[in-house]
């Protein structure tokens, strides 16, 4: 944000819902006919960029990591790795060593990701169009519904995958027609089956759908608000120095520019908190659906 | 907003990305993980039992003093007796050689007093005989009063 006013003349729209619009648009590719195969290249670039860089840390720690005295580094990653595999064994109870590398993915990725929010709003595009003269560039990728969808209906595909694994195809089936309401007459379940499995699908669905919704929906908003402060900025900066500025309208333009300074710092301190509450909510949602896959009604 | 493309990108990524932690990032770290555990769990057992050990050495060694200390003072007690024993016997021995060199002596004193004595008598008979001879040289004849005189020297 504090670094908003000087990347301005780059990126900055003519008007504030131009300058809004503008970094809400996506760096995008058409790989093909319709409107479908089209890449938004900014954020799968920048997510697999983060999530490399994120796991390949913990992978060259693993690689080197000893049994003996660890370094400080290494100390860290563990403390994560700890931490997240202790949060999953209160949660799922069988075998981890599937579950805690995917909550290790999930938290690790998506906090990286989340985090980018903390740099300048202005930041990435103003990069993408100085060094490469790219025209619109949104760097945090989960304000992207396709990413956070994505990841979701990875999670759906791998419940179905638990849920078949513990109780078998078949098994799998029945449950669906057959639960949660539970009858004994031959009659009464074919009558409730539509019902179970209404439920079912619905509860199926809502669960991947609740997930990426409520990642991209703190994310988007978050970043909606970054913009406004922004946008504080830049209106603090036109009245203090812009053409025909009298003292009033400076003192308006300073007072817009420390209100900026504090609610972006506001802002960005809680975002702290949200960036690490939304990947650990989606890291322990998963393991939760998980859990609740594995396990019968 | 709209769903595109980016979508099955970057659930292929998350794909790679979950294979890649389950595969090779996530087994080595939790193996160290566990291996220190392992380790710390050993040194803290090691360090029980060597504790413990030296509790048992500790109650030897306290064990063993006290043994020997007690063995010290039976050695002490015994010579000490025995030193006792020596003192009496040699007190007893003294006695008993005190005892019969005085009855030697006396013995001896005995023998020499009565020889003495026998001397006296001898002498004196002889005296008395020399005595009643030169009273009675003209009236008694020494060869005829022989076995009267012997008599009388004998009753003396």
């Amino acid at each position: 944000m504090s670094a908003a006013l000087f990347v301005l003349p780059l990126v900055a729209g003519d008007s504030p819902s131009e300058y809004v619009s503008h970094h809400l648009k996506h760096l995008t590719q058409p790989i093909g006919q319709g409107g479908f195969w089209t890449l938004h290249v900014d954020s799968l670039l920048v997510s697999i960029a983060i999530g490399i860089l994120g796991i390949g840390i913990f992978w060259r720690t693993g690689r080197k990591a000893t049994s003996g005295v660890p370094g400080k580094f290494q100390a860290f990653i563990e403390l994560a790795v700890e931490f997240i595999d202790g949060q999953v064994r209160d949660v799922f109870h069988g075998d981890r060593r599937f579950v805690a590398p995917l909550a290790l993915t999930i938290f690790v990725w998506i906090f990286l990701m989340n985090a980018l929010k903390l740099l300048p709003v202005d930041l990435g595009p103003a990069v993408a169009k100085g060094a490469f003269g790219l025209e619109y560039f949104r760097l945090v990728p989960t304000t992207d519904l396709n990413v956070t969808l994505a990841m979701s209906t990875m999670v759906l595909l791998m419940m179905f995958a638990f849920a078949i694994k513990a109780k078998g195809g078949f098994g799998f089936v029945a449950e669906l027609f057959t639960a949660p309401f539970h009858a004994h007459s031959p009659l009464l379940k074919a009558v409730l089956a539509p019902a179970n499995f209404g439920l079912n699908v619905i509860e199926y669905l809502s669960k991947p759908v609740s997930l990426a919704m409520r990642l991209f929906g703190n994310m988007y908003a978050g970043e909606l608000v970054f913009l406004l402060i922004a946008l504080l900025f830049m209106a603090g900066g036109q009245f203090l120095f812009g053409d025909g500025a009298t003292f009033g309208t400076q003192v308006g333009g300073a007072l817009a520019f420390l209100g900026g300074v504090l609610a972006g710092a506001g802002w960005s301190i809680f975002h702290i908190l949200v960036i690490s509450l939304q990947a650990f909510i989606f890291m322990i949602l998963t393991v939760v659906y998980l859990s609740m896959a594995t396990e019968a009604h | 907003m709209t769903l595109n493309a980016t979508f099955i990108g970057q659930f292929i990524a998350f794909a790679i990305l979950i294979w890649f932690s389950y595969k090779f990032v996530w087994p080595p770290l939790v193996n160290a993980i566990e291996e220190r555990q392992k380790k710390i769990a050993d040194g803290l057992a090691a360090a029980e039992r060597a504790r413990k050990e030296l509790a048992d050495a500790d109650a030897r060694v306290a064990d063993e003093i006290r043994k020997a200390r007690v063995e010290a003072s039976t050695i002490a007690d015994r010579a000490q007796k025995q030193a006792i024993e020596i003192i009496e016997k040699a007190k007893q021995d003294a006695i008993v050689e005190a005892a019969r060199q005085r009855a030697a002596a006396e013995a001896e004193i005995e023998n020499l007093s009565f020889k003495a004595r026998e001397m006296l008598r001898q002498q004196v008979a002889e005296l008395a005989v020399k005595g009643a001879e030169k009273i009675l040289a003209r009236e008694i004849d020494a060869a005829r009063h022989r076995d009267l005189l012997d008599a009388l020297a004998k009753e003396i």
